[in-house]
């Protein structure tokens, strides 16, 4: 097999793309300039209630991110364990949005097509994104169903006996409402996903020279 | 001086969050306030579409807040904390950032809609205790909550991301509220610990440790009930007690109601008005002596 031939301290290319992709979404991020600030304080990572959860901690997601390996952040459990509460952004002494960089970095993963066969946070999103397309608003019976029934239906089985109390209680909605404005929305929708486009095939130059921190400072 | 408030129920409140829906316009109606629920909204996007895509999730938004300013509102109340936040957010990224803003306009452009920036996103809580105001509330009120210990529960997204109405880590809006109304708010450093929200149903043994350490703190301090702002912690506080009863051995056996419930209560509004016996984890007997009190 032949390597890929690199100067020392290049990036290869995969690293490269991923890293260009990044970059435009965090920079699209009002105050996303700030990471160049971090402190390598911990306090994101001691304020954090699941980042005894997570394979790299907060802290550490900012210190990759500076050193310019963003696809081993993007291989992480952390970016899909984030619960975004926010407290870490409300206790960084320097004022990193940190929830909304992990937002930014979970948008790059799922469009690179960057995690396991199967994963349950990339499934619960399109359920409720395919839910939300057709009807206009969220049915939380159908967000359960198109969740489950792909990867393991037993376990929507296992919550029959809550959704039964649910129903018994009036809080299960049975059929989802069409809105009136759901073409408009849709409409609007295709419009949308075209502006998102364009920005992602562009801008070879741009990032020659932007290697981690140097590149959002 | 009348301000116009629209309605924003958001999906939630229409299925497992319906008391909170019932509950919040007994409230309104209770205070003499009127709320109009707005024509034809649509879901806010959450956090499922922040995650998915940018201008795509800020346009889902944003529709939102072009019909309301449409329809001639200038306040939109969002109960669910969820939308709340995202809205607010949707509103400061127009403000701050042209570019975005240039993008969201042409995408509404294709629903024949536009946003001249009017809107406020406003919390429920937030209207009650500072539009309306305590007194107001207080001289609706037709019982006294005496003797009530409260965990007020306001979780992360009404006082966090945005910088809503209150402190950050440790707010006192809803404490100020039932206090007046007579009842006691225990020591409850849980008030704004996650409660894990979809890691529920992603990952729900991290969920039901967060749930889990937020029950006792109120449970050890005191407290007859826990009152919550938003549909998605109510359902993860109230559905899995008897889970974590399996799970970790220690039963969490403690009523979770909304906060518009409790304030129907303290306003004399009818067990069905409120959706009380909607709730999973039946009234307790604190709560139930108060609700068969007679109302003034």
């Amino acid at each position: 097999m032949i390597q890929e031939q690199r100067l020392p301290g290049s990036l290869p290319e995969s690293e490269r793309e991923l890293r260009r992709r990044f970059l435009q979404d965090v920079l699209l991020v009002p105050g996303s300039e700030k990471v160049s600030r971090c402190l390598q304080c911990g306090a994101c990572t001691g304020s954090c209630p699941v980042s005894y959860a997570m394979d790299i901690s907060p802290r550490t997601v900012v210190a990759l991110f500076r050193a310019g390996q963003i696809e081993e952040i993007l291989r992480s459990r952390t970016i899909w364990i984030c619960a975004s509460c926010y407290m870490c952004t409300t206790r960084c002494p320097q004022g990193i949005q940190i929830t909304d960089l992990l937002y930014a970095l979970k948008r790059t993963a799922m469009d690179a097509g960057l995690f396991p066969y199967r994963f349950p946070v990339y499934l619960l999103s399109k359920s409720f994104v395919r839910i939300v397309n057709r009807y206009g608003r969220n049915h939380e019976g159908l967000l359960l169903a198109g969740y489950y029934l792909p990867q393991n239906p037993f376990a929507l089985l296992r919550l029959l006996p809550l959704g039964w109390k649910m129903f018994l209680r009036g809080r299960v909605g049975l059929f989802p409402r069409k809105i009136k404005g759901v073409k408009a929305i849709r409409m609007m929708l295709a419009a949308a996903h075209t502006l998102e486009m364009p920005s992602r095939s562009h801008d070879v130059e741009y990032e020659k020279n932007m290697v981690g921190y140097r590149a959002v400072g | 001086m009348s301000v116009n408030y629209a309605y924003y129920p958001g999906c939630s409140l229409e299925c497992a969050g319906r008391p909170y829906d019932e509950s919040l316009r007994a409230v309104f109606r209770s205070l003499g306030v009127p709320i109009v629920e707005l024509d034809d909204w649509n879901c806010c996007g959450a956090t499922m579409y922040m995650s998915v895509d940018e201008t795509v999730s800020l346009a889902v938004g944003a529709r939102n807040l072009a019909l309301a300013e449409h329809q001639g509102f200038r306040e939109l109340i969002a109960p669910c904390s969820g939308c709340y936040t995202v809205l607010l957010k949707t509103n400061r990224f127009l403000r701050e950032s042209p570019a975005l803003k240039a993008k969201v306009d042409l995408v509404l452009g294709k629903a024949g809609l536009r946003y001249d920036l009017t809107v406020n996103v406003r919390h429920p809580l937030d209207v009650l205790v500072n539009d309306v105001g305590l007194d107001a509330v207080a001289l609706a009120a037709k019982r006294a909550l005496n003797g009530l210990q409260v965990a007020p529960y306001y979780g992360c997204q009404i006082v966090r991301p945005e910088r809503g109405f209150d402190d950050r880590e440790f707010p006192t809006t809803m404490d100020r509220l039932f206090e007046r109304l007579g009842a006691s708010c225990v020591y409850f450093p849980h008030k704004t610990r996650c409660c894990g929200t979809m890691l529920m149903t992603t990952f729900p043994d991290v969920a039901l440790k967060l749930v889990g350490e937020i029950l006792e703190s109120a449970i050890a301090n005191g407290a007859h009930c826990v009152i919550t702002t938003c549909p998605m912690c109510q359902v993860n506080l109230e559905a899995y007690q008897k889970r974590l009863a399996r799970k970790f051995g220690i039963a969490h056996d403690i009523p979770v109601l909304y906060f518009t419930q409790l304030l129907g209560v303290a306003f004399g509004c009818s067990e069905k008005e409120l959706g009380l016996k909607r709730n999973l984890v039946p009234l307790n007997a604190p709560l139930a002596e108060l609700v068969s009190s007679p109302a003034r």
